[in-house]
């Protein structure tokens, strides 16, 4: 193996720079007046996977569940979504423009952010309202910022708090009960307000759990249902079998790692079956991952790269501490569901983790720490 | 079938890119006209010529001597007259001090005398390794007599043989393993004997099973009883072929950062650096020729090619029927590792182990976007650091602050920068963190 050593080198420090900022190719030079090849440093080979690439394959794993979301609620959520990705596209070009960036619309980051945001919306909200979070999350949130890798709060989940702060009525009660058949365009015949009706975690936390079997059900029936997307919630948080096919299919692409997912829905399980029921170990682990946006948000919320921690044990602590605010806020806070705010307070201290939490060095100096 | 030895952390895989040459045997390139010699073949001290302009030389004869340093002299490729004593194109440093020499092609061919080493005790095999300028030709360049000398305070008891050729492409040692089978366990024989040790292990990727069979079948006939020589078959994983992730695959000793191997009693030498020895000391003839791979898609037919030390690229093009279009980037050495270069004047060193000649569809020339801390560079890095933190103090105008990172640990083996979805150029940054930091120091 070619082992090359740059030390002692003299190198000219402008043109290393001039070859960081881009690739050119030299031509003309005294010695071969002929070239055209490209020079630029090791390594010229490059694997194929690109940013593009990750996001387009994440788009396309929320493909399934928005589709299943249309028999589920209404092939409004259809508008509502498209309304998302279009403004959140037309924001990021916007802002790139105005803040004199490269428009880089076709890496497929805005179009994930536009999907991700409205399936944190309840579907029978207005389709004005994601237009107005996609200013918020796009510009303010990730271009103010210095835009992709550096906004340090997951964009979707930013429009929907600016949203749940700006329009707390329809963001709390603009439910809808999943559709009788295949009624799908039934909404717009209706008034909002006329269909809506209450989140299973809603109900739990509001109600009591008599009142939850009352209205959900109980058992396999309940579980099943749950599991396949047929309650009420947001638009793209219902179906966890769907999504965690999708999320299965980016820990074998290896675009997520397991450490984030596992001990986030972990913690989540186990604090609910530990503190969740009347006493202590009497709550109902598996309902409080299936009744809110807890898969969604362990496998494509809380694994945004920029926003979570890179470093494998600060991965763990990551999962951990959004499990345990979001039972913390389920439970004691003033929502039924947590697991947004939690992502979003957990989002800033990511690299606060990374430099904790370090990976183990091949063997450090003998004499100690250089 | 055994488990195959590996290092535990970290590493990616490449395409391997080796079926171009791999069935090819090592073809010997006819001497071009006139050879350019880089003074500093090796690192340490460069030569000074020991020859005058418009000197005739005779093929083997010392024409550069290291006079103050650490060095090993350096020889005539082939006869002929000292053109010139001036500068020749570098991979590097751009330009570099070198010796032209105008080829005599009517110069009756050397012929050298296989002599028996045994008899010899180790401080004359050494002298002969000084002697006939041998330096490590897997890349390194550094000369072969200091590492078979390790330091008093940390004793030697294992010597591996680097054969993993780890690197897309290339598959001179491959060949060589095949072709050169004996030579190099004799080689082998010899560095254990000038390091007064027993045991030695040879490592090869598992990619290369006919080079691993014929490597055994050498051990079994010529190693002989005195010795342990063994053939420890490895994963096909990049860096594999790295000093210190081989010694951890074959040994499981892991070298400390800033420490040479011998600190935990391992010498590395590659296996055509064995064979290189073996030439030095049974026939006494110094080392001027490199077998080199030359391949990739913008060639038009790839070869192993055992060519001069000093013969420039324009020429190895030429005898191979020149490049192809689309050709995009010409690299010396390996794809992961190797320097693209500028200019076909630019010679073969003792050091050369390829050249590349790679068109659009094999190299990645896309623009790089900023950093998405996907931490795939983190788990990519055999060294457990974090690459992408070095790039973003870099970016940031801070690389004076990049020692908390460990960037002085990293060998540049370009893992990271594979495997980086944003196509950021993280050796580069690296480089410049390191160049940096040294500067404060």
């Amino acid at each position: 193996m070619a082992l090359i050593i740059v030390e002692g080198l003299e190198v000219n420090e402008e043109a290393l720079r001039r070859v960081v900022s881009k690739e050119q190719a030299l031509d003309d030079q005294a010695a071969a007046p002929a070239a055209m090849w490209k020079v630029s440093t090791s390594p010229h080979l490059k694997s194929s996977e690109s940013v593009e690439k990750i996001m387009w394959t994440v788009v396309a794993c929320l493909v399934p569940p928005l589709i299943l979301s249309v028999f589920i609620f209404g092939i409004q959520t259809l508008l509502i979504t498209a309304v998302s990705v279009v403004s959140c596209v037309a924001v990021e070009a916007l802002s790139q423009k105005a803040l004199g960036r490269t428009v880089t619309i076709k890496d497929g980051s805005a179009v994930l952010t536009g999907m991700l945001m409205a399936f944190v919306i309840p579907p029978g909200v207005s389709p004005l309202l994601p237009i107005l979070a996609a200013v918020f999350a796009i510009y303010i949130g990730k271009h103010l910022l210095g835009g992709i890798g550096y906004n340090f709060f997951n964009p979707a989940l930013l429009g929907r708090a600016f949203l749940l702060a700006s329009f707390p009525v329809a963001m709390t009660s603009a439910w809808l009960p999943p559709v009788e058949g295949f009624a799908i365009f039934s909404f717009f015949g209706n008034a909002v307000d006329a269909v809506s009706t209450a989140t299973p975690l809603a109900v739990l936390k509001e109600h009591g759990m008599a009142a939850f079997t009352q209205t959900f059900g109980s058992g396999t029936n309940l579980y099943g249902s749950f599991f396949f997307g047929w309650r009420p919630g947001c638009i793209g948080e219902t179906s966890g079998f769907l999504l965690l096919l999708g999320g299965l299919y980016l820990l074998y692409r290896g675009y997520i790692t397991w450490h984030i997912p596992v001990s986030l829905l972990t913690t989540i399980g186990l604090l609910t079956w530990i503190f969740g029921g009347a006493g202590y170990f009497g709550g109902d682990p598996l309902l409080a991952l299936l009744s809110g946006g807890a898969i969604l948000g362990a496998f494509y919320m809380a694994t945004d790269y920029v926003t979570s921690p890179s470093n494998k044990s600060a991965k763990i602590v990551f999962g951990i501490s959004v499990g345990a605010m979001t039972v913390l806020i389920r439970q004691k806070g003033g929502y039924p569901e947590g697991i947004c705010y939690a992502i979003l307070l957990m989002n800033p201290l990511s690299t606060v983790l990374d430099s904790w939490f370090k990976p183990k060095r091949f063997a450090p100096p003998a004499g100690g720490a250089k | 079938m055994k488990s195959l030895l590996t290092f535990p952390k970290g590493g990616v895989h490449p395409p391997e890119s080796k079926a171009q040459t791999a069935g090819l045997a090592i073809e010997i390139m006819p001497v071009p006209e006139e050879l350019e010699i880089i003074l500093g073949q090796h690192i340490g001290a460069p030569c000074t010529p020991t020859v005058a302009k418009r000197a005739e030389v005779a093929e083997g004869a010392v024409i550069g001597e290291v006079i103050k340093g650490l060095g090993v002299p350096l020889h005539a490729p082939a006869a002929g007259k000292v053109k010139d004593l001036g500068t020749s194109a570098h991979p590097v440093r751009v330009s570099a001090p070198s010796l032209t020499l105008t080829v005599d092609r009517e110069a009756p061919a050397v012929h050298y005398k296989k002599e028996d080493w045994r008899p010899l005790d180790a401080a004359e095999l050494l002298a002969r390794v000084h002697a006939g300028g041998i330096i490590g030709i897997g890349g390194a360049g550094f000369p072969t007599h200091v590492k078979l000398k390790p330091p008093s305070d940390s004793p030697v008891d294992i010597l591996v043989l680097n054969g993993a050729e780890c690197e897309p492409y290339i598959t001179a040692d491959h060949r060589a393993m095949l072709e050169y089978s004996a030579e190099i366990v004799e080689g082998a024989k010899i560095i254990l004997k000038i390091l007064g040790i027993k045991e030695c292990h040879i490592g090869i990727e598992n990619n290369k099973p006919d080079a691993i069979s014929a490597m055994a079948k050498a051990v079994e006939q010529t190693a002989g009883p005195d010795v342990s020589i063994r053939v420890r078959t490895l994963q096909v994983k990049y860096p594999q072929g790295s000093e210190k992730q081989l010694i951890q695959a074959v040994t499981g000793r892991k070298v400390p950062a800033m420490a040479l191997p011998s600190a935990v009693g391992v010498v590395v030498h590659n296996v055509s650096t064995a064979k290189a020895i073996y030439d030095a000391v049974v026939y006494r003839k110094p080392l001027y020729e490199k077998v080199i791979t030359v391949a990739g898609k913008g060639i038009s037919r790839p070869a192993n090619l055992q060519v001069k030390v000093g013969t420039k690229l324009k020429d190895i093009v030429d005898y191979l029927g020149g490049v192809k279009p689309g050709l995009t980037k010409i690299v010396l050495g390996g794809p992961m590792m190797g320097f693209a270069v500028s200019s076909l004047e630019v010679p073969v060193t003792k050091t050369t182990s390829a050249v590349l000649f790679l068109t659009e569809e094999e190299v990645d020339t896309r623009p790089h976007s900023p950093c998405i801390r996907c931490g795939w560079c983190i788990e990519a890095c055999p060294m457990g650091l974090e690459p992408k933190e070095i790039g973003i103090y870099v970016e940031a105008n801070r690389a004076e602050d990049t020692e908390q990172f460990g960037v002085f640990d990293c060998f540049e083996c370009g893992s990271c920068a594979f495997v980086c979805p944003a196509k950021r150029p993280l050796v580069q940054f690296v480089r410049l963190a390191k160049m940096k930091a040294k500067r404060r120091q």
